[in-house]
């Protein structure tokens, strides 16, 4: 660990970006967050979460893209 | 020989298709739009060659339904025009390179070019030629700019023939692309993307979306009430009745050709509502009452598709419809059946799970009233009070909610969370609108016009030979025990099955009170769908599957219908 810190996408905040390390999910998840870009490497911000564990919309280069409050919690993103 | 039109999710095949073929396909800012797959033709030199609009897919290793449809096809076809959003470079190239890998020719179309000037991007189009081996030609699909070359330019389409790879050897590759032809200089957000921002947000997003909402409502009735006030009512009283009448003392006032043309006249005068008769509620009901709502509904749902609104609806909506077994983009299925059920079911297909295409098209079919139901229920139930409009739709609306949360609790499987690209607002092209609203209302005609005139022809017919009195005494039990309706009632109920409109339009002449009519209407939407929508309904969840639905449907109207006889 080089001493930034690792979390995953929910706990973000709004604004905040950070660079995906990793996604804790089956080969379908992986499979199906990738096609959209995100994957291991890639910068991510996160630009809002409805409440009461709503969706999360992520900019991805320069695409949104809305996931659900349970596959956000498995994306781990290291914030710079 | 086949020409496939392949891309990522709303990169703009089904504009780009309209363009090279002349064929009109529905074109929309969502992801998802294409569910199946349309077919048209082209020239090209002297050869007319078949052209296939494929739904979008974001990679060849199919993970949804519409994605299997996609990969599928690829075996059947000649040569793909790869087509690429300009603005996502780095993503889209990803099925590029899947496509490069196969033994096919490809053209590569760089898509929504216009839009990355002002986005800050710079895209290198002859170097990209060079590095991925097959003609890349910038295109703006919407305006047409760029598609001619893109066709002289076909018979160049190549086949590199890649070595099959890894998904990370993939994305590298499109790494080492997108790092020697595409620049980035920093942008200032426009008024756009702010305000793309702010509908996304919980707080900001709500607000929005209720005032959109609001306003779209309010303008599909103004526009519907205007247009009938203003325009068909007129033609038809002033214009059509005069004509009638003289066609009606031709005829000699009565017989039988008289009652099946003109119908019955209430004090010597023709009501179009209530005479029956093919050339006066036959063809008012279609063009006096129900069009001038199907022309606002279309313009208003082209206008928030081709922004690209309705997917953050979805995002906003999605927690409500998790409630019901659905993620948020069961809406666009939602929004589209408030048109006409036929597309709506159909595009229950975007969703993942058949579960939630079980769920989803069970509740449209019962619980969403068409454009041309609604038209008949402002028509006939606006008239008694708008207090009476509203218990129709919260009544409909309370059934969807609570059929919705019976069937997450009862229907086994599993729901998948929402996963979908938001794609940035756009300035709707009136000239797209305006096509789009004109095939959906030429669909509209097309379709529904043939029906209604033999509807009303048919139950002339059936009322000449007494075969609905046999069936309203058969059924006097249900329609007035448990409904309260009068036993005549049965007869907008078998019609209903025909078409809604129809179906509500014949409540008019049994003179019922404000609550029989709300019951009537809401028992009409509920029971049994019409049969165009039944056809797909059919297709769509197989045979098991139908049977589940009607069941359900038949105890939800009876339950409903039950229950407001005894508040009303």
């Amino acid at each position: 660990m080089s001493g930034k810190s690792q979390i995953t996408v929910n706990h973000l905040q709004a604004g905040q970006s950070g660079r995906v390390v990793q996604i804790m999910g089956g080969h379908s998840l992986v499979n199906r967050l990738n096609s959209l870009g995100i994957r291991p490497g890639k910068r991510i911000t996160k630009v809002s979460a409805m409440f009461m564990r709503g969706p999360v919309t992520l900019l991805v280069d320069r695409a949104q893209v809305a996931i659900g409050f349970g596959m956000a919690g498995k994306i781990v993103v290291e914030v710079d | 020989m086949r020409i496939l039109l392949m891309g990522n999710p709303n990169v703009g095949k089904s504009a780009f298709f309209s363009r090279i073929t002349g064929t009109r396909v529905i074109a929309s800012n969502y992801p998802g739009t294409t569910v199946g797959f349309t077919k048209g033709s082209m020239k090209l030199g002297q050869e007319q060659v078949e052209v296939i609009d494929v739904p979008g897919t974001y990679t060849l290793e199919p993970i949804s339904k519409a994605e299997e449809v996609a990969s599928q096809m690829l075996q059947d076809g000649d040569l793909v025009i790869d087509i690429v959003d300009s603005t996502n470079l780095e993503r889209n190239l990803y099925l590029t390179q899947e496509l490069l890998e196969r033994q096919i020719p490809v053209v590569v179309a760089l898509n929504i070019w216009d839009d990355t000037k002002h986005r800050g991007i710079s895209i290198d189009a002859a170097k990209l030629e060079g590095l991925l081996g097959v003609p890349v030609i910038p295109t703006v699909a919407v305006t047409g700019q760029g598609i001619k070359e893109l066709v002289d330019r076909i018979p160049e389409a190549a086949s590199p023939q890649m070595p099959e790879r890894t998904p990370d050897e993939r994305w590298a590759a499109v790494g080492s692309i997108i790092s020697q032809v595409q620049t980035i200089t920093h942008h200032h957000h426009t008024w756009l993307e702010h305000l793309q921002d702010a509908s996304i947000k919980p707080l900001t997003g709500l607000s929005i979306a209720a005032l959109v909402l609001a306003t779209s409502f309010f303008a599909i009735r103004s526009i519907g009430e205007g247009l009938i006030g203003y325009v068909m009512e007129p033609l038809f009283e002033k214009l059509w009745a005069p004509l009638m009448m003289k066609l009606s003392e031709l005829l000699g006032s009565g017989g039988f050709w008289h009652d099946m043309l003109i119908g019955e006249l209430f004090d010597g005068e023709i009501d179009f509502f209530q005479s029956m008769g093919v050339l006066t509620t036959g063809l008012f009901i279609p063009l006096g009452a129900v069009l001038p709502y199907i022309l606002a509904f279309y313009l208003i749902l082209g206008l928030l598709e081709d922004v690209g609104y309705l997917p953050r609806l979805a995002v906003l909506l999605d927690n409500l419809m998790h409630r019901i077994g659905l993620h948020g983009y069961a809406i666009i299925p939602t929004m589209l059946g408030l048109g006409c059920l036929v597309p709506a079911i159909m595009a229950t297909r975007i969703l993942e799970s058949r579960r939630e295409r079980f769920i989803a098209a069970t509740l449209i079919s019962i619980a969403i009233p068409c454009a041309a139901s609604q038209a008949m229920i402002f028509g006939l139930v606006g008239a008694e009070g708008e207090q009476y409009v509203a218990m129709v739709f919260g009544t409909l609306f309370v059934v969807w909610l609570v059929l919705g949360i019976i069937l997450n609790h009862t229907v086994r499987g599993f729901s998948p969370e929402i996963l979908i690209e938001i794609p940035p607002y756009r300035l709707p092209s009136w000239r797209a609108v305006l096509t789009k609203l004109w095939g959906r209302v030429y669909g509209f005609l097309r379709e529904a016009l043939p029906i209604i005139l033999l509807a009303i022809f048919a139950i002339g017919i059936l009322y000449t030979l007494g075969i609905f009195d046999a069936i309203a005494k058969v059924t006097a039990p249900v329609v007035s025990g448990i409904f309260g309706l009068p036993k005549e009632a049965v007869v907008a109920i078998v019609v209903g099955f025909l078409r809604k409109d129809v179906a509500i339009g014949l409540l008019a002449p049994l003179s019922l009170s404000a609550g029989q009519l709300v019951i009537g209407c809401v028992v009409l939407t509920m029971f049994f769908p019409c049969i165009a929508t039944f056809v797909v309904l059919a297709r769509e969840l197989g045979f098991r599957g139908l049977l589940v639905a009607i069941g359900v449907m038949i105890a939800a109207t009876v339950v409903v219908g039950g229950l407001l006889n005894l508040i009303l």
